[in-house]
């Protein structure tokens, strides 16, 4: 029996998978690791992006032409079903980075900055001028949710 | 015309709350535009109340989307178990409206109030077609309709509190990230069976037997619904969600949202990969189950400390989330059972509770506990609704709580896994001490001499008690809801195993 330890053809024939999962980790890692919203959004953006790219590949056939009628039987034709369904998908990712720009916006409007850390130090400090209102400030307000995604 | 509307009310089911949407944008005027979605959310119910009368002796409605059939066609499938999803989330839309009046002509400017409406409506449209589809790929499609007017609906709640913008922001992308995971999910699926239709799904898996493609698929279905049902690592996003979203967007999203990802979870555990399927029986035993149990105690303690009353709520519901994931993490009939019956539990005591925090900002300003002193005796019937919901909450008998925890211990003993039943009764003394903070804090203290608090308006309370009603009724008359539960999680284990006409 021979152990195959680098089998570099399967490497090669399966390029477009590999990019997938480089532009995906890619998209990921801006999207937790950057502070500035709207770089976060440009990550998520590649983040669905590579998505789009698995279901494009996954439709292709080799030597397979664009699924319209031909009239010749031995025709072969690629999926169309992946690339309709990633139509909507890109519908999908459309509506949810102009939402999030919106939103983007907005924050930049109201606190005055799109940074996220300056964004944790405003609430961490609205918390705390409604803390001390309080007569009593009760303890375990530690509130490590605050407004940090995916976590650090 | 009736033998139509019958014919077609699956797909009516969706629709009509679709149309009505824009409708709504169309006559940007609030009152209209209340009256329209409040219209919509009775004529959702009654369908759902028709589909369940339908579906409620084991019958399963198949409607083919423009008559192409499946698997290739789009298929609605409507079993006992849709139909009881259905069943809650319109029925909690159609109580949240009423309530909605009011409380959002305070806290949102007249001109937005229809835009809002439109919001409310694309975000049930979505909740309702995500429970009603039997098409995966449509699952995320709907999903994505509904989270993206969740995100639009919390951001709303900026004008009360801007930090609602930055809790709608970090939601977005938690949910978006979680939709995503959930496709890549469902790509891999697609690789490796060819079908997107769920009953051809389960179909061709048990043709096909296990592969590695399979395991990575339904561990991105997994985590990418875990993100949107706040599965306990996965929550980061509700609290603020929860605590900042408008009064009305709180009860609404809290009593739903995350039910339907349940669902979906059940869905995809055990009517696509079988109940049998084992990868999944170890995913759930050494993952879900240790998780489920952590929610429930972490979340319950980090309650206990909170100052605000909706932030307190939104832990709770996270806790919550725990009990249903811990009857699904059972694998038995009882342990589904249990956590469907939960899924109507939670959804009427989450929706009183919410409900009640929402008139405490109306007549109050402001849902901070230290700011409740005293108004047991300003606003009788409020607390006295919170108190219910509070009981129900911690699972005192006579509310729906009670069921829900008596089905769940009683899945726990029959397999014999005493740790875990008493880990269910002893999280519940946990919600005794967040509960009883607020009861004290309401009935013990004497109000604040210059409060200018009253009780909130009758169009508050109606609904507010309806369900505190609801809560009671259904603790005291279980075996409505539990014959439902039941048969839903018993179509559930039996359509996994059966071949795909």
């Amino acid at each position: 029996m021979q152990e195959v330890v680098l089998d570099l053809e399967f490497i090669i024939g399966h390029y477009n998978y590999w990019l997938f999962v480089i532009l995906m980790m890619t998209g990921l890692y801006i999207t937790v690791s950057r502070g500035n919203l709207i770089k976060k959004v440009v990550g998520l953006n590649l983040f669905q992006t590579s998505v789009f790219m698995l279901y494009i590949s996954m439709g292709k056939i080799e030597g397979g032409t664009a699924p319209i009628l031909t009239g010749d039987p031995n025709t072969v034709y690629s999926n169309p079903l992946p690339h309709v369904l990633i139509l909507t998908a890109i519908v999908v990712g459309i509506a949810t980075t102009a939402l999030a720009l919106a939103l983007v916006v907005r924050i930049g409007e109201e606190f005055g900055s799109i940074e996220e850390d300056e964004l944790i130090e405003i609430e961490h400090e609205l918390d705390f001028a409604e803390e001390s209102a309080e007569a009593s400030p009760v303890p375990g307000q530690g509130d490590a949710n605050k407004g940090e995604p995916g976590g650090k | 015309m009736i033998d139509l509307i019958a014919k077609n009310l699956p797909a009516l089911q969706v629709v009509i709350p679709l149309m009505a949407a824009p409708v709504c944008a169309i006559f940007n005027r609030s009152r209209l535009a209340w009256l329209i979605a409040f219209v919509v959310a009775i004529a959702s119910f009654a369908m759902s109340v028709a589909l369940l009368g339908q579906t409620l002796d084991g019958g399963i409605i198949s409607y083919h989307l423009g008559g192409w059939a499946p698997p290739i066609g789009i298929e609605y499938r409507v079993d006992v178990l849709n139909a009881f999803v259905l069943l809650i989330v319109s029925g909690i839309a159609v109580v949240t409206l009423p309530y909605a009046a009011k409380s959002v002509a305070q806290e949102i400017p007249r001109e937005k109030q229809g835009f809002f409406y439109t919001a409310f409506l694309l975000c049930l449209t979505g909740l309702l077609g995500v429970t009603i589809t039997g098409d995966a790929f449509n699952v995320f499609v709907f999903l994505e309709i509904s989270s993206l007017s969740t995100y639009a609906l919390v951001a709303t709640g900026a004008e009360r509190n801007r930090r609602a913008l930055t809790a709608a922001y970090n939601y977005l992308i938690m949910g978006t990230v979680g939709a995503t995971f959930f496709v890549i999910g469902l790509g891999l699926l697609y690789m490796a069976t060819g079908t997107l239709n769920m009953a051809d799904l389960a179909h061709q898996i048990t043709l096909r037997g296990d592969t590695r493609m399979l395991h990575m698929g339904f561990a991105f279905v997994l985590v990418g619904i875990g993100l949107k049902l706040a599965m306990f690592p996965l929550h980061l996003w509700l609290p603020n969600a929860y605590t900042f979203a408008p009064s009305a967007v709180s009860v609404f999203i809290s009593a739903t949202s995350t039910k339907v990802a349940v669902y979906v979870l059940l869905r995809f555990m055990f009517g696509i990969f079988g109940f049998d399927y084992a990868y999944q029986q170890s995913t759930l035993q050494y993952v879900l189950l240790p998780l489920a149990l952590l929610a429930m105690f972490a979340a319950s303690l980090v309650a206990v400390f909170q100052t605000d009353l909706k932030r307190m709520l939104a832990y709770s519901s996270i806790a919550q989330v725990g009990y249903m994931l811990l009857g699904t993490a059972f694998m038995t009939q009882t342990g589904v059972m249990a956590t469907v019956i939960h899924l109507f539990n939670h959804a009427v005591t989450k929706a009183t509770l919410f409900m009640v925090a929402g008139a405490f900002v109306y007549s109050v300003g402001s849902s901070k506990i230290s700011e409740l002193k005293g108004l047991g005796r300003i606003m009788p019937w409020t607390s006295a609704a919170f108190v219910v919901g509070g009981l129900s909450l911690i699972g005192i008998p006579l509310t729906v709580g009670f069921v829900s925890k008596w089905y769940l211990v009683q899945a726990a003993l029959e397999l014999g896994w005493w740790p875990v039943a008493a880990a269910i009764v002893l999280s519940s003394l946990i919600a005794i001490a967040y509960v009883w903070r607020i009861v004290e804090m309401l009935y013990l203290h004497s109000p604040s001499p210059d409060t200018k608090a009253k009780e909130a308006p009758l169009s508050m309370l109606v609904p507010m008690w309806i369900l505190a009603a609801a809560t009671v009724y259904f603790g005291t008359h279980a075996a409505l809801t539990s014959a439902a539960a039941s048969r839903a999680a018993s179509t559930l284990i039996s359509t996994s195993n059966i071949i795909w006409q």
